[in-house]
């Protein structure tokens, strides 16, 4: 117990997100679901509006985001789910440290395992879209600006819902909504970049988006966790 | 003052006083209801480009100004509840969200009748309506989650945070959303210094908006009492005045 005192907050960080890394790749096939979701969820798409390559032109943007979100939305339970069923959720909660900063380590380790690999995808299926090259980068900067805010207000999320046996579809009721902003400005950039403008406002709004929840998002955690661990 | 806040929140002190208040409340939301409805359907001039169907207004707007207020209240009963643990707080935020969502409810339907003349369709993807369903889905949720929490105290905790999450998001997503895209007519009362709707119009809304807040003070304190008994059932004062309104 001395030891746990004398951890300087930034080493617990790096503690707790390489713990998390490690068991997230202990369980490979968990990682991987949410990214084949996100490939047959676009996939169905072609399938289901006809595979006219102009129509899935325009779409590709929305397309892309909106499958990601649902994709990110689903892997959202596993970010406190086997820590709160073994009891390390409580043991992160007594621990000296502020709960907040655990939360945002929590939260980094979940994105690197579920939004990193769901970037890194996108290209080829924006691709197979027929996204244009230049757009493509765009879409990848809107991913990489975007899919952290929708772990950090999904972690809002989780942390209300997690000692219900039945959270999934209450927790999608909860967090779709609050995913609107980053859906808006983040298809509008990629679509703007495709009819050929600068699409830098969107862009500034999406890291002024992710600026807001890496410092607010934390403390609702926070709340929610002691909350459901009460 | 603080002192004064925790006697008004204890159970029994508001259980009695909402009683002697409710009379008052509803009486004021019949007369105005009266006046506005009087007002607003017979009396204010015909609009010019829009008909008779324009009145409608007078139940959509205060419907949507409602929308918003209540869930206001709602974050405002939220940050009481998680700051000062005061219970009546939390009675209070659950009791208002259904009629919350309620009048969200009207304002979505009143608008689509008063679409399809007016636009020539029930639903247009339009910056206000859909900030206005997205707003629906948040009570929604708030409803929901509480529902699935068996612990009610530790209910109303979560449904605090979420309400004060919510408040948080609203302009985000209201304002994203007007900047995605906009084809609702533009405020016309807000504007307080010239407004560009006609004083024998504005009355008649006014009105309706007063009495929509009444019509809320009355169903949030109906709803509040009930839920105070219910939560307090096992305790002295509840059984004492429950029968002595019985016996």
């Amino acid at each position: 117990m001395q030891a746990s005192s004398n951890f300087s907050l930034s080493r617990a960080f790096l503690f707790l997100l390489k713990r998390d890394l490690i068991l997230a790749f202990r369980q490979r096939s968990e990682l991987a679901n949410p990214l084949l979701f996100f490939v047959i969820v676009i996939t169905l798409f072609p399938l289901g509006v006809g595979a006219d390559a102009k129509l899935l032109k325009v779409m590709a943007p929305g397309l892309i985001w909106v499958a990601a979100l649902l994709a990110a939305m689903l892997s959202l339970d596993s970010i406190f789910r086997s820590d709160f069923e073994d009891g390390t959720l409580e043991q992160l909660i007594l621990s000296a440290h502020p709960i907040t900063v655990l939360v945002l380590a929590k939260v980094t380790a979940h994105w690197l395992t579920t939004g990193l690999p769901l970037i890194l995808i996108s290209p080829l299926l924006a691709m197979m879209l027929g996204l244009s090259p230049d757009a493509m980068g765009v879409l990848l900067l809107t991913l990489f600006l975007g899919t952290p805010v929708l772990s950090l207000v999904g972690a809002i999320g989780v942390a209300l819902t997690i000692g219900l046996r039945k959270g999934g579809v209450i927790l999608s009721l909860l967090v779709l909504p609050l995913y609107v902003p980053v859906l808006i400005f983040a298809s509008s950039a990629v679509m703007t970049t495709v009819s050929g403008f600068s699409a830098s406002g969107q862009i500034y709004m999406l890291a002024a988006f992710l600026a807001f929840a890496i410092s607010l998002a934390p403390l609702p955690v926070a709340a929610a966790l002691r909350m459901s661990l009460s | 003052m603080m002192k004064w806040i925790h006697r008004l929140g204890s159970p029994p002190i508001f259980y009695r006083l909402s009683g002697k208040l409710l009379p008052w409340f509803t009486a004021l939301f019949v007369l105005t209801a009266i006046w506005g409805l009087y007002d607003g359907l017979f009396l204010a001039p015909m609009d010019l480009k829009q008909g008779e169907g324009y009145r409608i207004i007078f139940i959509h707007v205060p419907a949507a100004w409602m929308s918003l207020f209540i869930y206001m209240v709602m974050a405002t009963c939220g940050a009481i509840a998680l700051i000062w643990r005061i219970k009546l707080a939390e009675v209070m935020l659950i009791s208002s969200a259904p009629i919350g969502a309620m009048f969200t409810f009207i304002a979505l339907v009143t608008g689509a009748i008063w679409g399809k003349p007016m636009w020539g369709t029930y639903w247009v993807w339009d910056a206000r309506l859909t900030s206005e369903l997205i707003l629906l889905f948040l009570y929604l949720g708030v409803i929901s989650l509480y529902g699935a929490i068996d612990d009610k105290r530790t209910a109303s905790r979560a449904v605090a945070i979420l309400a004060l999450v919510g408040v948080v998001n609203i302009p985000i997503i209201h304002y994203s959303v007007e900047w995605w895209n906009t084809l609702h007519q533009g405020p016309t009362v807000t504007k307080f210094d010239k407004p560009s709707i006609h004083i024998s119009m504005l009355i008649p809304l006014l009105v309706m908006a007063v009495s929509f807040k009444f019509y809320y003070a009355m169903m949030v304190l109906m709803r509040a009492r009930t839920e105070v008994l219910q939560r307090e059932r096992n305790s002295r004062w509840v059984e004492n005045e429950i029968l002595g309104n019985t016996g």
